[in-house]
């Protein structure tokens, strides 16, 4: 048999193929010659061919047939064949093979053998690929080794030790001995290994770290090597440009992290090194950086002090403008994680973090894109919104969703005006439509009920972003939705905001229809479209008949929620036409279940010009609807008309008030939809102590009804009523709903319902259905008092009425002391 | 450190260090993923990039891609400087080293990674140190058998 090719000689032979099918027959060839000289247990050319076989299983080709002759070489007594054996053992062999299990011994004898390097291989294959059973069984001989003086072998025992507690945790207690003077060395590889072996026990036992923070006083061992670290002068056996042994001292930092954390002693022990390292690094290459880089997780993770801290995130603020990008990635992570902790000094570097936002590099995007967020503010979200929705513009589409998710939880949070806000989600729509989440559609759309006086120009915006192209689904949903909802304010052409559009019914059933056709609608927002066009039967006024044939078509549709909803229509249209306006009134506001907890007061963080929309007085067109209604229709049995918002406020209302169920508002027919009724509302003069902060709670979440009412007023024909309801939730809330009717035999005109409480309390008045009070009792003034009492002290209220009667002005005082304990206490 | 990598621009493997029990098809898997990420990245881009739960560092010697995968507390700029040392050893042993040594003496490169880092971890930081413990083991090698018995072994 002639002597089996050489390994370079194979490189080179296997390097000339010229396709896959070639190179894959010289390997089969050699493989079959290699499993003949296999089996001829041939000791000469062992080595050689298992060389060769690692190097084709480099290549990808399957190489386990030499696991046993690994095996063989590391039993033999030549120091090639250890060599190649163990190699061959880290790369075919891995613990899940039994086979590997026999190496147990041979691995031991080695430990012992009288050759270092041999040892070497030993230790170096148990710490790579050991398993848990050779750990176990081995651990002994490593922890010897830990004790030797010589430093070749110590070190690797080390590293070994800690690849053994990683298998195999229980072991630690016996390594703990061996560590006593691991520190006391004065071998830059042994001090290295031994840091990460006390790292690893540090981190994985907490009764460890204490030993070690107490008992052995570690802190101050790391501190003063540390120390001569900085403080040496050049040595050229460890430098790395111009730096001592940066290896080393990262890994004194880390350690030095975990002995500080949550533990103040140590902290401060080390307060003094961490300054001077972040202050002495050498920062023009990338090593003094790293250095820098591992200081600063250090001094933001343990209980550094305040300057030190301020000192750690300027390190960054550097970073974020060095010219490696590397290190501006780095900081950009490492600010991420400091920025809940340390808020403010991070927002120093807000416009370096917000430049990072238009960088080449996907994954300092990402960082900078999530950074933005967690920086976003009352007071920055006019800018960073702006170069946020850039960003979603121009970014990568894997970012373009969480963008998007981000940029409405940003805005729902701190939008400075309704308008804005309006406007920032027609923008992510339009522009990243078809990435926003599925969820994010319903919040859209409870947020822009919510928006009462913005309904006209959202819907002509919407109106206007879907007749281009109607591709986008969310978009296409919320858009379908509110053309559902006010479909007829589109029509009017009542829009203050912007320049109201020409737009005819039959041209907004066109786009719906539209939509319902097309191949690109989903069947959701097919179902979305139908719902809409079928209110609008409720708000159109000439097309009623063609809505009436859109529905019917659609009841043989194939989709089935669709058919049911066509079918369910129809048959309102057919059976149920008396319920059809009640049943498509338009949406009261809903309750917000938001993610941020329901009593959190939006900051405004000193942002005191409000935007043009909000010093506008009540409007006195369109009203908008606010959380009165909803505690009118749950008194049940009120005239739904709309009523005005107290003061104009800069914070977003977010509303109280259940969702009503359309159906369970059938009781209220009669009334129609809670559609503008212009005229009938009065501009209220306000009192100077009305406040707005109850608008931001959600009331009324439980009502607790079985207050009695009292007549708080009753003079002249004039009586006015009290009844009372306090939440479950929010005690210290009283809602006072008040009715004036009139006895005599002529209405009473233009009146006006005043209160003022006591100091201690807060009030909120909101606007009456009306001013004037009919004759004969036959109908009433309701309006709605809301009473913030947190002293829980007791109710009275003053009121002043003003009212003309009989063609005369009538004005009066009156002091209500009447209250029932159970509205106050 | 969970594994190191070393391939060509062309997606060849050339040498593969893996710290952490995997199966060898989940290995190829691995790789053949990880290549595909990598050389996809344009050359002003970060040497950093996030890869399923890993942080991945990065960087391209001449023809060959040195590629590590590390844990998430582990300090991303000091595994720069670990390739970096690699390299060097590698040059310094191999005089002025080229892709085409790693392929002709891949064992060597191995043996060289296995005295520099054990577990992921540095053994030791003085390259004059590591060098020499790499040179003591060859002339160890050598004093069984003379050299030209080596070489026609093809193992010199």
């Amino acid at each position: 048999m002639p002597a089996p090719i050489r390994l370079r000689e194979l490189i080179r032979t296997i390097r000339t193929a010229r396709t896959q099918a070639e190179e894959r027959e010289m390997i089969q060839k050699e493989c079959a010659a290699i499993r003949s000289s296999f089996r001829e247990e041939d000791n000469t050319y062992r080595c050689r061919n298992v060389a060769k076989l690692l190097y084709m299983h480099m290549l990808g080709y399957p190489a386990h047939f030499g696991q046993l002759e690994c095996l063989k070489l590391i039993a033999s007594q030549k120091f090639t064949d250890k060599r190649i054996g163990y190699l061959g053992a880290m790369l075919l062999l891995d613990e899940r093979q039994d086979v590997h299990l026999l190496m147990t011994n041979c691995i031991k004898n080695d430990l012992n053998h009288s050759t270092q390097f041999v040892q070497g291989l030993a230790l170096c294959t148990l710490g790579c690929m050991g398993s848990s059973e050779m750990c176990r069984d081995l651990a002994g001989e490593v922890e010897k080794l830990l004790k030797t003086s010589n430093s070749y072998l110590r070190k690797k025992a080390a590293l070994c030790a800690v690849h053994v507690i990683r298998k195999v945790p229980e072991l630690m207690e016996m390594f703990l001995p061996a560590t006593k003077n691991l520190l006391n060395e004065k071998n830059h590889g042994v001090l290295h290994t031994s840091v990460v072996l006390l790292t690893e026990m540090c981190e994985r036992s907490p009764d460890m770290l204490a030993h070690f923070r107490k008992n052995e006083k570690l802190v101050p061992q790391l501190v003063r090597i540390l120390k001569n670290l900085i403080m040496s002068g050049y040595s050229p056996e460890h430098d790395v440009s111009g730096i001592s042994d940066p290896f080393l001292q990262v890994r004194i930092l880390r350690l030095l992290r975990i002995l500080g954390r949550n533990d103040d002693d140590s902290s401060e022990a080390m307060n003094d090194i961490l300054a001077q390292v972040a202050t002495n690094t050498e920062t023009s290459k990338n090593v003094g950086n790293a250095i820098l880089y591992e200081t600063v997780l250090t001094i933001m993770d343990i209980k550094s002090e305040s300057g030190l801290r301020v000192l750690a995130i300027n390190i960054l603020g550097r970073f974020l403008l060095n010219n490696d990008k590397n290190i501006r990635y780095v900081a950009l992570t490492s600010l991420l994680k400091t920025v809940q902790t340390d808020h403010n000094a991070v927002q120093r570097h807000r416009s370096t973090i917000v430049d990072c936002l238009k960088d080449l590099d996907v994954s300092i995007k990402r960082r900078a894109m999530e950074l933005s967020f967690a920086l976003v503010n009352g007071n920055n979200i006019r800018g960073m919104m702006k170069e946020l929705l850039y960003f979603l513009d121009s970014c990568e589409p894997e970012f373009k969703a969480d963008c998007a998710s981000g940029i409405f939880l940003a805005a729902e949070k701190y939008a400075p005006s309704k308008r804005w806000h309006i406007d920032t989600i027609m923008r992510v729509l339009t522009t990243a439509g078809s990435y926003v989440r599925d969820d994010a559609v319903p919040n859209l759309i409870q947020l822009i009920t919510n928006s009462v006086e913005m309904h006209a120009y959202t819907v002509q915006r919407l109106y206007k972003a879907i007749l281009g192209d109607y591709s986008q689904q969310p978009l296409v949903q919320v858009a379908a939705w509110c053309i559902g909802e006010y479909g007829d304010l589109l029509v009017s052409g009542q829009c203050e905001e912007e320049e109201p559009i020409q737009v005819t019914e039959d041209e907004v059933l066109d786009i719906l229809e539209s939509v319902l056709i097309s191949n690109m609608s989903t069947s959701v927002t097919r179902g979305y479209a139908l719902t809409a066009i079928m209110k609008l039967s409720t708000r159109f006024t000439c097309t009623v008949n063609r809505i009436k044939k859109v529905v019917s078509i659609y009841g043989s549709s194939i989709d089935v929620e669709l058919q049911q909803r066509a079918v369910e229509y129809n048959a309102l249209f057919k059976k149920y036409d008396h319920m059809r306006s009640a049943l498509l009134e338009r949406m009261p506001v809903m309750e917000k279940v938001t993610t941020n907890g329901p009593t959190e007061i939006v900051q405004t963080n000193g942002e005191t010009e409000p935007a043009p929309l909000e010093t506008k007085p009540p409007p006195t067109g369109p009203q908008p609807t606010s959380q009165a209604n909803d505690l009118l229709d749950l008194l049940g049995g009120n005239d739904i008309t709309p009523v005005i918002p107290t003061v104009p406020t800069s914070k977003p209302a977010s509303a109280g008030g259940e969702l009503l169920d359309l159906l369970g508002d059938i009781n209220l027919t009669g009334s129609p939809a809670a559609a503008a009724t212009p005229s009938s509302v009065p501009q209220i003069s306000q009192p100077p102590f009305l406040l707005d902060g109850l608008s931001s709670q959600p009331l009324f979440n439980d009502i607790t009804t079985g207050i009695p009412s009292i007549t708080a007023y009753s003079k002249n024909g004039l009586k006015i009523e009290f009844t009372f309801e306090r939440s479950n939730t929010n005690p210290s809330v009283t809602v006072i709903t008040i009715q004036a009717s009139n006895s005599t035999e002529l209405d009473m005109t233009d009146f006006v319902f005043q209160a003022a409480v006591p100091k201690t309390f807060q009030l909120q008045l909101l606007s009456p259905s009306s001013s004037i009070v009919p004759a004969f009792n036959t109908g009433t003034i309701t309006q709605v008092i809301k009473v913030l009492n947190p002293q829980k002290q007791q109710l009275r209220m003053r009121i002043k009425l003003t009212y003309n009667h009989k063609g005369s002005a009538m004005q009066d005082l009156a002091e209500v002391n009447n209250f029932p304990p159970q509205s106050w206490q | 450190m969970r594994f190191m990598l070393l391939f060509s621009r062309q997606g060849k493997l050339r040498l593969q260090k893996w710290y952490l029990a995997t199966s060898d098809k989940e290995r190829k898997k691995m790789v053949r993923e990880l290549m595909q990420v990598v050389l996809a990245r344009k050359p002003k881009m970060c040497s950093f990039l996030e890869w399923r739960d890993l942080k991945v560092v990065y960087k391209r010697y001449a023809s060959l891609y040195f590629c590590c995968a590390i844990e998430g507390q582990d300090n991303e700029l000091i595994t720069l400087e670990l390739i970096h040392r690699y390299v060097e050893l590698l040059d310094k042993y191999f005089g002025s080293v080229c892709e085409l040594d790693i392929i002709f003496n891949f064992e060597k490169a191995y043996f060289i990674l296995d005295e520099f880092l054990m577990g992921g971890d540095v053994q030791d930081t003085s390259k004059k140190s590591v060098l020499k413990a790499i040179e003591q083991a060859d002339l160890l090698q050598e004093d069984e058998s003379p050299r030209s018995v080596l070489e026609e072994m093809g193992l010199a």
